[in-house]
């Protein structure tokens, strides 16, 4: 069995692990380095649950294998808190309650954060087009297009 | 999911690259975006020993204008395809396009070599090279060829391209003045394959007449469809409703669509033609004909 010796830096701090060819880069996440904030909804390429920053672009990380993100830098929701202080977007879902269940949060703030870093002011269209391939099941989405537009706004 | 076993290669240059297509040959299979490939492997659909990964052959990923020709590296994502200022302004059927491919984190990853090479005519790409004239070169170990779209394509999930080769590049002949095109796409939600969808790029004449056309067709048969009987018919025609509705009429009926959850038969059919009016009429107007 295909082994290989991957780095990848991840919210920050590099890792070097000998991964399998086959294992997904939401596997090496959530087992190898115990990072369970980025879900596995669909498994299938559709929800977004998994959603992550791979060099800064939102990307299904159950569609990614561990071993493409050698030499990355990876961003999950954990990343996005620094220093005690919530990022905006962590704000936004929190001021505006952009959730129900919760499921597909973490999805959805990783997207809006990497929305937000493209496009600081973004129309309620650009917002809902940027999370088209986010899925949520509970909210109808308003809160969630509220909590994005929250995090956009100066303060 | 977790796909079976395989053994992944990440060749840092296209001749290292071909030289593992060749020693591993039919059990190989060339890892571009993944968007597609992955998926098949973890329902395990489809199967390979070894993934020959081009992500890390510099220069593959450009968008240019070149020699009359636009020009589009293999490995280009359709992040960029959708970003692109040349393609949004003199490009709108391939910006249409990338707009309606999967969803916007399928297109941080998925490619436009990828999203031909796969040859699913439910993909989006191969309807839009049908309808601008592009080709694609292929390189392998004898060399690099250039294969028109049209004779890319030859069944469900396979081409002319043989097992040592990559498509590398694809090449769009630079509209004439009074060209445009459009690509429009019935599906049932962001991130579904097209029920159906249709491709037109026209060229207008100074009389304001089609002087060329082309249409592609996705998702209603084995292949892309191009739709010739319809192509030709537009010849040297006024671009006025009753044309429009003639040239759909025979684009449907160049469809072979296959019922599934997706539709009828009849229906597909019958949105090839509503789809093929609408892209024609945008085409044109786009081209400055209305």
């Amino acid at each position: 069995m295909a082994t290989h010796t991957i780095k990848v830096t991840v919210n920050g701090t590099l890792h070097e692990a000998s991964v399998e060819s086959r294992l997904l880069l939401v596997h090496f996440l959530r087992e190898d380095l115990r990072l369970t904030g980025t879900h596995i909804g669909c498994d299938t390429t559709h929800c977004g649950a998994c959603t992550v920053l791979v060099d800064g672009e939102p990307v299904k990380s159950c569609t990614v294998l561990a071993v493409q993100a050698d030499g990355s830098d990876v961003r999950t929701v954990e990343g996005l808190e620094q220093d005690g202080k919530l990022h905006p977007i962590q704000e936004g879902f929190w001021q505006e309650h952009g959730l129900q269940c919760g499921y597909c949060t973490p999805g959805m703030m990783m997207t809006g954060a990497a929305l937000l870093g493209r496009n600081p002011n973004p129309s309620e269209a650009d917002i809902r087009h940027a999370i088209s391939g986010n899925l949520c099941r509970c909210t109808g989405y308003v809160n969630i297009v509220k909590a994005i537009q929250h995090a956009a706004r100066p303060r | 999911m977790i796909p079976a076993p395989f053994d992944y290669h990440a060749p840092k240059t296209l001749s290292e690259a071909i030289a593992l297509l060749q020693r591993h040959g039919d059990e190989a299979k060339v890892l571009s975006g993944g968007q597609s490939l992955l998926p098949l492997l973890k329902l395990r659909v489809g199967a390979a020993a070894h993934l020959i990964d081009i992500g890390r052959i510099p220069d593959l990923e450009y968008i240019k204008e070149d020699g009359g020709f636009l020009k589009i590296g293999g490995r280009t994502r359709e992040s960029a395809l959708e970003r692109s200022d040349l393609i949004k302004s003199k490009y709108p059927i391939l910006h249409d396009t990338a707009l309606v491919i999967a969803d916007p984190l399928v297109r941080n990853r998925a490619t436009v070599g990828g999203n031909l090479a796969h040859a699913d005519p439910a993909n989006d790409h191969p309807a839009t090279m049908l309808a601008l004239g592009a080709e694609v070169t292929a390189t392998g170990a004898k060399g690099q060829r250039t294969i028109p779209v049209d004779k890319f394509f030859t069944g469900l999930f396979s081409t002319v391209l043989t097992p040592d080769e990559i498509l590398t590049e694809i090449r769009v002949p630079v509209p004439p003045p009074r060209s445009g095109g459009a690509y429009v796409k019935l599906e049932r939600k962001v991130g579904d394959f097209a029920t159906a969808a249709a491709a037109v790029q026209v060229t207008l004449g100074a009389g304001g007449e089609i002087e060329r056309a082309g249409i592609g067709l996705t998702a209603v048969g084995p292949t892309p469809i191009k739709a010739v009987e319809a192509e030709r018919y537009l010849l040297k025609k006024k671009p006025d409703a009753a044309t429009i509705a003639e040239a759909a009429r025979l684009a449907a009926g160049a469809a072979a669509p296959s019922a599934d959850r997706r539709g009828a038969v009849q229906y597909k059919r019958e949105m090839a033609r509503v789809l093929t009016a609408r892209a024609l009429a945008k085409a044109i107007e786009r081209a400055g004909g209305r």
